[in-house]
């Protein structure tokens, strides 16, 4: 809390101050104005960063949300006589009402799909604040909006109300940084990155998208009634798609992901015809291309570049500390590693399980039981349908028919959060890590499903809420060290290959389940990374650990598995310990076919 | 009553061939460079003031200028590529900036037009001089039958230049696979820039034939190009097929819905029925299938 508000203080006072400087007369209270419409347009541009910059979601209705959120203020205040505060909360209720149904209709879209669903509800929106005119009072408007008078402080002085905003604008900042830095914010980013890695580590992609939405909504409609009661008057033309463009450019010019940029944004794309005003007629098309130049080659926005300078400089000046070298797992914890044995408890027990796409029989009829404590290996010839199997299991696919359950309970079809909720983890055979966000981060997602504090716990900074952050992050820590990696703070992407999967099983098997699926973690690797990689596996069996892997490697397959599955065509064609399955006459057909004595 | 009905469906399919050339675009750009261009609608606009300074302007007959006003803004679509998709095309994730990009393109295009060609609107003459010919009792606006009559030709001249020439050909590996095509030898930036240029020089298109309905203006291409985006996603992202039929289910759909509904909502009817498809059906009708693969 006291971090946050240290952050964001300074900024705002500065920006308190600025109307002490500005020249006197019309010109200043002009100024002013424009300083007015900047800060309710900078509330809204924040829903974007939760949206755009956070969750990766494009909208292109953010007008839509200022305008719902202006409309529903200011028919109720102006037109009905509620009072301001009231009329505020009313409306803040009905954005975030309508921000909730546009993230149900765009739960399953991404991309243009979304950008145009959007855009349809920004048009929707519009043709309806202009026609609905027994309520919006049509293309005139609604006048005399009335502004509050709290605590005695009548805010329909200019410096007042700017006042005001500006605390608004605070509480905007304080609220969108206490949601990035908690674990829906990490959530949110899992979200952007990859949605099926973020199901897969117990995120519910539903709730996050509905989140997402909703906060975006909800800001656009503070932002409204800021600009209602600051201009005190309101006309439909104010909330089109041309002003949800510029939401857009204010988010994305400033920086999508930083709150301080994004604030500047807005009071950038708002002053920019003043500074630009010798351009005359030429501004617009001028304006066009600064934000096609900026989008295209400063992804960061102009802040981001800005303090990327600033960080330069520093490095120039003071030397960064060395990274710490990553510790060699054998060296660092010497106690022998037993080989590990298997038990007769069934925590894994597979019937019948169908999955067809189509014509396409990828997994036809499979049973197979996985016992506590095994190091389980599923082995076969390319296109045999285990990655297909181990989707099914996750819950990445729904299966055709038959069943799975897990410790008793039966898990067919449940979504892959629940599943993972459940005590079951994976990881992919192209590796799924976040890739813009540091190692230590990824894990730290992965311990998502361990905290308890949920939305409004977050935003009222609730004591329980900082200790699981900090507890996750510890945990992460202490995940990565035992797998042998200190390189945490290394973005995921700048990984080489090899940590990027130790990596991605530290994110798996940070949150403590009972079964971890693996699949063909030695792809790709090295001889010295697959023996370290052993190792791992051996450490991670050590601390209770049940595995499935699947696997190609057979040296490595013989090292680790204490019982292994070979499938083909969708069906298991054998099972048993390693060396009988190798030795089954079937597994030899099935991988070298009719001619194997020749072989 | 019928002839009313009648009526409209000649107005809603020669509007939706409008979306349908439009949506083309789209769907030939998305399938060939994974870009979605928003600034589509505008190349509509720009076709369409080609075509005044040449027939009002320069005074030349309407079947010289039209060629050539087509490919004059495939050559501005051309130069657009190079401009905003060549630089940041190897960039990873780049699907969302360029997007971005081509909406700001669209600002910057609107407002270059409008200072040439000032705020004026332009009414060009259509192809027949009559306002309206009665066939069967029927009145009929004969640019409608003109657009409908020269979107087919085109339709049909694009499937067989795609489908049959060598060029098309080598656009169609340059779509599926732009490495292995550079490995064939095709020249993938300039079949890039062809299919920039095609789809433009076909948005052109859309704005000329549209313009003797409507006026010229700056702004004439955005709401254009948000209904023949809809369309594509109607038929179907990446289907021609789709775009065709979508352009016209859309184009029937705004028609009847402005005239049996509610004319004041004619701009939603395209949007409420874009949302139920993506509701229910969002792969359009003949469309790719909108998942993630593992």
């Amino acid at each position: 809390m006291t971090r946050a508000v240290l952050k964001f203080l300074p900024f705002l006072i500065a920006l308190a101050l600025i109307p002490i400087f500005l020249p006197g007369g019309r010109l200043g209270s002009y100024y002013l104005t424009l300083l007015i419409l900047s800060v309710s347009y900078a509330v809204a541009a924040l829903g974007l960063t939760i949206l755009l910059g956070y969750s990766g979601q494009v909208s292109l209705a953010q007008a839509a949300f200022f305008g719902i959120g202006a409309y529903a203020f200011a028919v109720l205040a102006a037109k009905h006589d509620v009072p301001f505060g009231l009329s505020a909360i009313a409306a803040l209720i009905i954005t975030t009402g309508f921000g909730f149904l546009l993230g149900l209709i765009s739960l399953r879209l991404a991309s243009h799909y979304l950008a145009l669903v959007t855009i349809g509800f920004q048009i929707i929106v519009g043709l309806v604040l202009n026609n609905w005119a027994i309520v919006t009072g049509g293309a005139d408007g609604v006048s005399n909006i009335p502004r509050p008078a709290y605590f005695g402080i009548d805010f329909s002085h200019d410096h007042y109300f700017y006042w005001l905003s500006i605390a608004c604008l605070g509480i905007a900042s304080y609220l969108v940084y206490r949601l990035r830095h908690s674990r829906l914010g990490g959530a949110l980013l899992a979200l952007r990155e990859d949605e099926i890695a973020a199901a897969s580590n117990g995120i519910s992609l539903f709730w996050t998208k509905i989140l997402a939405f909703t906060a975006s909504a909800t800001l656009g409609g503070l932002g409204g009634i800021l600009y209602a009661s600051g201009s005190m008057y309101i006309s439909p033309n104010v909330f089109d798609f041309n002003q949800s463009v510029s939401f857009f450019a204010m988010t994305l010019v400033g920086g999508q992901e930083s709150i301080v940029g994004t604030t500047l944004g807005a009071a950038l794309i708002t002053f920019l015809p003043e500074v630009l005003r010798f351009l005359h007629a030429y501004y617009i098309a001028v304006y066009g291309a600064l934000v096609v130049i900026v989008i295209l080659f400063m992804p960061q926005g102009l802040y981001g570049m800005l303090l990327r300078g600033i960080d330069a400089l520093r490095h120039m000046v003071f030397r960064s500390p060395a990274e710490g070298a990553a510790v060699p797992v054998a060296a660092q914890r010497q106690h022998s590693l037993k080989r590990p044995v298997a038990t007769n408890d069934p925590i894994l027990q597979i019937t019948g399980l169908r999955k067809h796409f189509g014509g396409i029989k990828a997994v036809d009829g499979v049973d197979f039981t996985i016992c506590r404590g095994d190091i389980a290996v599923l082995i076969g010839p390319n296109g045999s349908g285990k990655t297909t199997a181990l989707n099914v299991l996750s819950g990445v696919y729904t299966a055709t028919a038959g069943s799975i359950s897990f410790n008793g309970t039966d898990i067919t079809n449940r979504r892959p959060a629940e599943i993972n909720r459940l005590g079951i983890t994976r990881t992919f055979q192209n590796i799924r890590l976040f890739p813009e966000l540091t190692a230590l981060e990824n894990v730290v997602i992965g311990y998502y499903p361990k905290g308890t504090v949920g939305l409004l716990g977050t935003l009222f900074a609730r004591r329980r809420g900082f200790i699981e952050d900090r507890e996750a992050a510890a945990r992460a820590r202490e995940t990565l060290r035992l797998l042998g990696f200190s390189r945490f703070d290394i973005k995921a992407k700048n990984l080489p290959y090899g940590q990027q999967r130790v990596v991605e099983i530290a994110r798996a098997i940070v949150s403590g389940p009972e079964l971890l699926l693996l699949d063909e973690p030695a792809a790709g690797m090295n001889r010295e990374e697959t023996a370290a990689l052993s190792e791992i596996l051996y450490r991670i069996h050590d601390l209770g650990l049940t595995i499935l892997l699947i696997e190609h490697d057979m040296s490595f397959v013989a090292s680790v598995a204490t019982r292994a599955y070979v499938m083909d065509f969708g069906q298991k064609i054998s099972e048993g310990t390693v060396a009988q399955v190798l030795s089954d006459q079937k597994v030899i057909k099935a991988y070298l076919g009719d001619d194997a004595e020749y072989a | 009553m019928f002839v009313e009905f009648i009526q409209l469906t000649i107005a809603g399919l020669a509007v939706g061939s409008i979306y349908a050339l439009v949506a083309l675009g789209f769907v030939l750009i998305y399938t060939s460079v994974n870009v979605v261009n928003f600034a589509q609608g505008d190349f509509a606009m720009i076709g369409a003031y080609f075509m005044v300074s040449l027939v009002l302007g320069a005074h030349w007959p309407w079947w010289v200028a039209l060629p050539l006003a087509m490919v004059l803004t495939g050559a501005v679509g051309a130069l657009f590529q190079l401009v905003l998709y060549q630089p940041v095309r190897n960039r990873p994730r780049n699907f969302l900036p360029v997007m971005i990009a081509t909406v700001g393109a669209s600002v910057f295009l609107e407002q270059v037009f409008l200072l040439i060609y000032g705020p004026v609107p332009f009414q060009l003459p259509g192809i027949f001089k009559a306002q309206s010919v009665k066939i069967d009792g029927v009145f009929v606006y004969p640019q409608y039958l003109v657009i409908i009559v020269v979107t087919s030709v085109m339709v049909t001249v694009l499937n067989w230049f795609l489908e049959r020439t060598k060029l098309g050909k080598q656009l169609q590996a340059t779509a599926q696979d732009a490495d292995t095509a550079r490995l064939m030898g095709i020249r993938v930036a300039r079949m890039t820039a062809l299919i920039f240029a095609i789809s433009t020089g076909l948005g052109g298109l859309a704005g000329i034939l549209i313009a003797p309905v409507y006026t010229v203006t700056a702004g004439m291409g955005s709401t254009i190009a948000l209904k023949a985006f809809a369309s594509a996603i109607v038929g179907g992202f990446g289907s021609i097929k789709g775009a065709i039929v979508g352009g016209l289910t859309i184009g029937l759909v705004e028609t009847y819905g402005a005239t049996y509904i509610s004319g004041s909502y004619r701009d939603a009817f395209p949007f409420i029925v874009l949302i139920l498809f993506l509701i229910f059906r969002p792969s359009g009708l003949f469309g790719e299938k909108v998942s993630q693969k593992v």
